[in-house]
């Protein structure tokens, strides 16, 4: 570690135990309060909209439980890097990068079976605009695709750091970017709740 | 355990070149006062949507100059058409909730003192603070592209209720392209605030000096915090609604327009929505966001206020606590805007009930002033008379409420003047107290240069009578059934009323000039003004320990200690009348 102008504040920030790295944390948190009152207020909507009484149930395609079962593997293998790499060394960070790949590897195979889902739901004339059911089902699966997007693009950007030759990232930001990929896998059960029971 | 991976440079580095000075800065106090100078531009706009709104209410005949070139359909010839009147005030509106009250005493002043309060060198996550600045600029750019466009800005109200702002173009001039770069500028602005309250929040709960822990914060630092709060949950609402209003309104969805809606001969072609469910998502917001613009003036004028009594409030706790209750309640009480909407008359029993209770709260914390002011030698700056025209706008403003509070009585008074007027004090007009009270309180720390307080206290007796000759009468002509958002008054009832809506645009005019003088205070004093010493209002809180302006790292790279809450005024034995925060004078009362 190179000595900068701030290395005082640093350690200062090691004995005092709280600081940065802890924001980033708290940050996450917050986060995903935040996420989760939105999608509060997509189901609330919902809620609101089903009274009208136009509603038409649709047929889940099945690939959607298969989609699900990748996601919650995700987070398995994602908990096996974590493990890997309590300590945040440079080597255990490279042991446990086969264990990030993967998870990356199965959040874009989530994302590319999300994007199956809609193509059979069109085949089937479902879209955005064609029942109110079918405006909640792609606005619904659409969101938490976005926002797992984000955790994907966490995920790349730990993995690239974690390259030789690069500095390695910092263990909050790795700890950060596992509770959000956790929260998504938690926030894609419920939808599929929601979507099982409501839509 | 040592941590291998930890980054020695936590925060940024000192700042080189211009860009990253004074455009892309990373430093919360440039942030903080580009947001406060965003502001400034968009109250100077809401002040002069405002003006042409009064214009056209008492002289409707009257052409205004160069209006006809810049909105030559809206207002051919100069002359304001209805449907311009209704864009007038959406804009007016828009801009003043938005990019005026959240902006200016929340973000604005929060940026550049709630790190310095809590004795930090930058918020926690100086890079998302950078970002939410420039999101909330873009939103702004979107919002003001509205004027510009051919069909103009929207018809629908900051409220944008629907179908009307829902259906498209069918609905008339301003709903087409104007309303959709409304929800799309909302939706930015949205972002811009949860990245700002999500800085707030882990700033406050991790960035805390050695001796600082909560009960010892600034009351402003409080407000901040509570307000960054409620604004995460709230505007975390509002951008699920703008997106659903995009989506029905560019993709054929019906989340909003009902079934067998007829909107200028053309059969809508939706299904099934509900325009009840737009107006629940946006109060569901809409309620807490006047919290957000109320509460941190309510901390900056209680930090201001105990500065110049020279002694504490009666009790600090209360006062916080009260506005967490605050910020709680206001999440119980959106269906008061709601009273006469249609929604189960046993529902609105559900929230006059909180909405009544709120005021308990608001009260406590008024009366905590009031009482703390009793018998206190309170020193007469600008400052100072801009907190107390605060509370004075408070009370006049917040006593409406309790009429608006009751569902019999709010089904008369409803989208009059009255809940205008109402409105306007307790939020349009204090809050700006707010801000112009820390303005002058803090423009020493952040230029090193002191305003003029002659003009500052003629800018406060002006813009105290003016607001009050401009509002009160509107209490009165809402009771007598003037309602509101209407163009023109043609109805017979309403002639009489014509001298009144006279007296209010001069003062309204008159007002609005006085502001110039703020304006000229403002830029002269940064170039002209006096020297600032680093303390001159012998304040305890932990921005008046360090430089005026300060350096880029707040304390220097050192790090304070703090030893007590920041209400040591009137201390026996001190050196001063008043212990600082970081001092660890030894103080007889704890």
């Amino acid at each position: 570690m190179a000595s900068t102008p701030y290395q005082h504040v640093a350690s200062r920030s090691i004995v005092e135990g709280s600081g940065h790295s802890h924001a980033t944390q708290s940050g996450i948190w917050v986060g995903i309060f935040a996420i989760t009152m939105s999608f509060a207020a997509f189901t609330s909507a919902l809620m609101v909209r089903q009274g009208t009484g136009d509603w038409r149930h649709i047929e889940l395609p099945p690939i959607i439980y298969l989609n699900t079962v990748a996601l919650l593997l995700s987070s398995i293998t994602l908990e096996r890097a974590r493990s890997r790499a309590t300590h945040g060394s440079r080597s255990q960070l490279r042991d446990a990068l086969p264990w990030l790949a993967a998870t990356l590897a199965l959040g874009l195979v989530f994302i590319a079976g999300q994007y199956f889902v809609w193509r059979q739901l069109a085949s089937a004339g479902l879209y955005l605009a064609t029942t109110s059911n079918s405006s909640f089902f792609y606005v619904f699966t659409a969101m938490h695709a976005l926002h797992l997007l984000g955790g994907i693009a966490a995920l790349t950007y730990l993995i690239a750091r974690i390259a030789p030759r690069q500095a390695p990232p910092r263990w909050s930001l790795f700890e950060g970017a596992a509770i959000y990929w956790h929260f998504m896998s938690v926030l894609w059960l419920y939808l599929l709740v929601v979507i099982a029971m409501r839509l | 355990m040592e941590e291998a991976a930890v980054q020695p440079a936590h925060v940024h580095a000192p700042p080189e070149g211009f860009i990253s000075k004074y455009i892309f800065s990373l430093d919360h106090k440039m942030i903080g006062k580009q947001y406060y100078g965003l502001a400034l531009v968009s109250v100077f706009m809401g002040m002069v949507l405002s003006w042409l709104m009064r214009f056209h209410l008492v002289w409707p005949d009257v052409k205004v100059p160069a209006l006809g070139a810049l909105a030559p359909t809206g207002a051919p010839g100069g002359l304001i058409t209805p449907e311009y009147y209704l864009s007038l005030l959406t804009m007016h509106g828009t801009l003043m909730v938005f990019f005026v009250l959240t902006n200016a005493p929340f973000a604005g002043f929060g940026n550049y003192f709630l790190p310095i309060q809590i004795g930090a060198e930058d918020m926690a996550f100086p890079r998302f603070n950078m970002m939410s600045f420039w999101t909330t600029f873009v939103g702004f750019l979107v919002l003001v592209l509205a004027f510009f466009i051919p069909d103009g800005p929207p018809t629908s109200g900051w409220t944008a209720y629907a179908p009307l702002s829902a259906v498209g173009k069918d609905a008339g001039p301003g709903l087409g392209w104007g309303q959709n770069l409304w929800a799309i500028s909302i939706a930015i602005f949205c972002v811009g605030q949860l990245l700002g309250s999500l800085n707030f929040i882990s700033t406050t709960l991790d960035l805390r000096a050695k001796g600082m822990t909560l009960m010892r914060m600034p009351i402003c630092t409080w407000a901040w915090f509570i307000t960054s709060c409620i604004g995460l949950l709230a505007f975390a609402v509002l951008l699920p609604a703008c997106l659903l209003l995009l989506l029905d309104r560019m993709a054929g969805t019906s989340f909003f327009i009902p079934s067998g809606l007829v909107v200028s001969d053309r059969l809508q072609n939706h299904a099934g929505g509900s325009p009840l469910l737009w107006q629940h998502l946006f109060w569901f917001f809409g309620h807490p966001e006047v919290y957000i613009a109320i509460l941190p003036a309510v901390g900056i004028v209680s930090h201001v206020l105990v500065t110049s009594m020279r002694k504490p409030l009666l009790s600090a706790k209360v006062l916080i606590y009260s506005m967490m209750s605050i910020g709680f309640l206001s999440w119980m009480v959106w269906g008061h805007h709601m009273f006469v909407s249609g929604m189960n008359p046993f529902s609105s029993l559900l929230f006059s009930f909180p909405t009544l209770t709120i005021t308990i709260p608001a009260t406590i914390i008024t009366l905590i002033w009031l009482g703390s002011l009793y018998g206190a030698n309170i020193q007469i700056t600008s400052a100072s008379l801009f907190a107390l025209g605060f509370v004075s706008m408070f009370v006049s403003g917040g006593v409406s409420g309790f009429f608006l509070a009751q569902p019999s009585i709010d089904i008369y008074l409803h989208a009059t003047y009255f809940v205008v007027g109402h409105f306007h004090m307790v939020m349009g007009v204090a809050a700006i107290f707010g801000i112009l009270s820390g303005t002058y309180f803090w423009f020493p720390k952040m230029s090193g240069r002191m305003m003029n307080e002659t003009l500052g206290k003629l800018h406060f007796w002006i813009t105290f009578v003016g607001t009050y000759c401009i509002f009160m009468p509107f209490h009165y002509l809402g009771l007598v059934g003037n309602v509101r958002r209407y163009a023109s008054f043609v109805d017979d009832f309403m002639a009489p009323l014509m001298p009144v809506h006279k007296f209010i645009s001069i003062a309204a005019f008159i007002t609005g000039a006085a502001q110039l003088i703020f304006l000229y205070n403002l830029i002269h004093s940064r170039f002209r003004g006096k020297v600032a010493p680093e303390n001159p209002w012998n304040a305890t809180s932990l921005e008046w320990s360090i430089p005026s302006p300060p350096p880029w790292n707040n304390f220097g790279g050192r790090h304070p200690v703090v030893f007590h809450d920041p209400y040591q005024y009137g201390v026996k034995g001190s050196k001063g009348d008043f212990v600082m925060q970081d001092s660890p004078e030894q103080i007889t009362n704890g």
